[in-house]
């Protein structure tokens, strides 16, 4: 887990209001949104594609003026279009990453890492890897040489990356870095992205419409939708409201939970981990123990028994107690679960709950097989004590 | 005739040697206004935009008769801008070389912007986006960026120009006149062999000549411009 809010590291406040041109592709609807990104952390913009969270990235880098707004890095103003205030995009000194890399294809990589390094002014505040420090955090030692046109997509991204953290940006603004990737080179960046959220001093603002990348980097979560900001909070904590159809309606609708490694069983195929609510197995991860992780238990993969079952090939069963019965649609049930000192959701038919006559503050049983949970890269590699 | 180097008299060669160097010097001075202009064309929102889109295709539509009698009266000794240039540099363009060099580049100059802002409009103003989040401002983007990713049609441009400036004819004679070894180009050349009794064979030979520069330019052009995208990472490797 990341360390502590420092105070000396100032957050991201943003706050907008803009209204696209009529024919465009965000026409319909008017942006207004604000939240902040705290120093040191990773603040996913999450929802759905056309929300305006990529506007929203823009107007922070400089590169789109919104109608009216505040932007804020601690006391430096970014833009405060009350006081008709614009700091230009080339002043701003925030690290971009953008969707499709934006690699200078006339230079090596190395030419590109330098680009924003030789423009850093020296003695100013802000991120100060070396550049021997990025190259090896990103792996791309042995593209230096190599023009943008010969890396794959995974390797294009690291190297923007490189890029941006080279230029030592004061904020970092990554938009959809995985988006133009397949699932294998996402797979490979995320470890990247993961081992540079541990090391990152900076606010880092992350946008993206993928759930599962969400649950791998983010320590903030901001909800958007149609332009104005939902919700505000941790991963966790929105992954157990039930009032937000955007979250509570997915498939994959399910509590986040903090989980540590404790020990690898490889003979039976299992991993154990501890979480807030006592103990979970689930398959053999990769991941060394002590090593924190982020666990998404999908509601739908929750059952619910009155009594403790037996003769079940689910790994899993934990004492619960009902806290809440809620419903986001019609014909389907959101159980809320107290488990120990942490909630869980689980998803089950308005049958069920009659069948089994449940009410709030019953103590159930709750089941989830240990191959329900989706295989997850480890979030960071460090332990998870630092 | 006595036959020199490749066939053509050393009155021919001159006439030869005289064009590339009109040439060459129209497209050296042509250039970095032309890319101004272009550039100017290509990314600038200012009023008066249009108009000097119409100035600059002016000479492109204009009979270049016209343009060498525009630039006779604003650049003889008597004109407002040549009466200046020879009061104060003491500097002739009517009837000299760089008369010749100056008539040709005007001509020439609507080739080289339309090239250059076709290459400019092709480079991805996302890249320059890039670069701005980078820390480099509009004069530093557009020399580490913009510039360089659009070279290949910049090159291929003032070779197309150096080509096309060869044989210029109407603009240089009318501003230029026609004087063997300071004014007197391959095609003026080839015009007076044709009016001179007996010039036939030199006609045919600076034609035939003409035809080859030519060609050899176009075919120059087409190379650099795929060596260039190469040395870019844009083309194939």
């Amino acid at each position: 887990m990341p360390h502590g809010p420092d105070p000396l590291r100032p957050p991201l406040e943003v706050a907008l209001r803009h209204r696209f041109p009529d024919g465009g592709g965000n026409a319909g609807f008017a942006l207004d949104a604000a939240f902040t990104a705290p120093a040191g952390r990773v603040t996913a913009l999450f929802g759905p594609s056309g929300c305006g969270k990529s506007t929203v990235l823009a107007a922070v880098a400089g590169l789109l003026r919104p109608d009216a707004g505040r932007i804020l890095l601690g006391a430096t103003v970014l833009l405060d279009s009350a006081a008709r205030r614009v700091l230009p995009p080339e002043k701003r000194r925030c690290g971009v990453v953008f969707q499709d890399a934006r690699l200078f294809p006339h230079l090596s990589v190395e030419g590109n890492l330098r680009y924003g390094q030789r423009r850093a002014p020296r003695e100013a505040e802000g991120e100060e890897p070396s550049f021997g420090e990025v190259v090896a955090l990103l792996g791309i030692e042995p593209l230096l040489g190599r023009r943008p046109a010969a890396l794959s997509g995974g390797e294009r991204q690291r190297v923007a990356l490189g890029r941006a953290l080279l230029a030592r940006p004061r904020l970092l603004l990554l938009d959809e870095p995985m988006a133009a990737l397949d699932a294998g080179r996402k797979a490979e960046l995320l470890p990247f992205l993961a081992r540079l959220r541990q090391r990152l001093r900076i606010p880092l603002l992350y946008v993206t419409h993928a759930l599962e990348e969400v649950d791998h980097l983010a320590d903030r979560m901001v909800l958007m939708q149609a332009g104005r900001v939902l919700a505000e909070d941790t991963p966790e904590a929105l992954s157990l409201r039930t009032d937000l159809p955007l979250l509570a309606l997915r498939r994959d609708a399910g509590a986040v939970l903090a989980c540590t490694v404790l020990e690898h069983l490889p003979d039976r195929g299992l991993s154990r981990l501890s979480f807030a609510g006592g103990t979970l197995l689930v398959s053999l991860l990769a991941a060394a123990p002590g090593s924190a992780l982020r666990l998404r238990m999908r509601a739908r993969d929750v059952s619910i028994a009155t009594q403790r079952p037996a003769g079940l090939s689910v790994q899993n069963i934990l004492p619960a107690e009902i806290e809440a019965i809620e419903s986001p649609r019609p014909a389907e049930i959101m159980l809320r679960l107290k488990v120990g000192d942490t909630r869980i959701l689980s998803r089950i038919t308005r049958d069920a709950i009659v069948r089994l006559a449940l009410v709030p503050g019953m103590p159930v049983w709750a089941l989830v097989k240990s191959v329900a949970f989706s295989a997850t890269t480890p979030e960071a590699g460090g332990p998870a004590s630092e | 005739m006595e036959g020199g180097a490749l066939g053509l008299s050393p009155e021919e060669w001159q006439a030869v040697r005289l064009s590339l160097a009109v040439a060459l010097r129209s497209v050296a001075f042509g250039l970095p206004p032309a890319v101004l202009a272009a550039w100017l064309l290509a990314r600038g929102r200012f009023p008066g935009r249009a108009l000097l889109d119409a100035l600059v295709h002016l000479p492109l539509v204009m009979p270049p008769v016209v343009v060498g009698w525009l630039l006779l009266v604003t650049f003889g000794v008597r004109g407002p801008v040549g009466a200046l240039l020879n009061d104060w540099f003491g500097l002739r363009l009517v009837f000299t070389t760089a008369g010749a060099s100056l008539a040709t580049a005007v001509m020439s100059f609507p080739l080289i912007v339309r090239a250059v802002r076709l290459s400019l409009d092709a480079v991805d103003p996302g890249l320059e986006a890039a670069a701005r989040s980078l820390g480099a401002g509009p004069l530093d983007r557009f020399l580490t960026v913009t510039l360089p990713l659009a070279l290949p049609g910049i090159l291929s441009g003032a070779v197309t120009a150096f080509a096309a400036g060869l044989g210029e004819f109407g603009a240089v004679i009318t501003f230029a006149s026609n004087i063997p070894g300071e004014t007197q180009t391959l095609p003026l050349a080839i015009y007076a062999a044709t009016q001179t009794p007996g010039g036939e064979a030199t006609a045919a030979r600076l034609a035939g000549f003409s035809l080859v520069l030519a060609v050899a330019g176009l075919l120059l052009a087409e190379m650099l411009g795929r060596r260039m995208r190469v040395l870019l990472g844009q083309g194939p490797r």
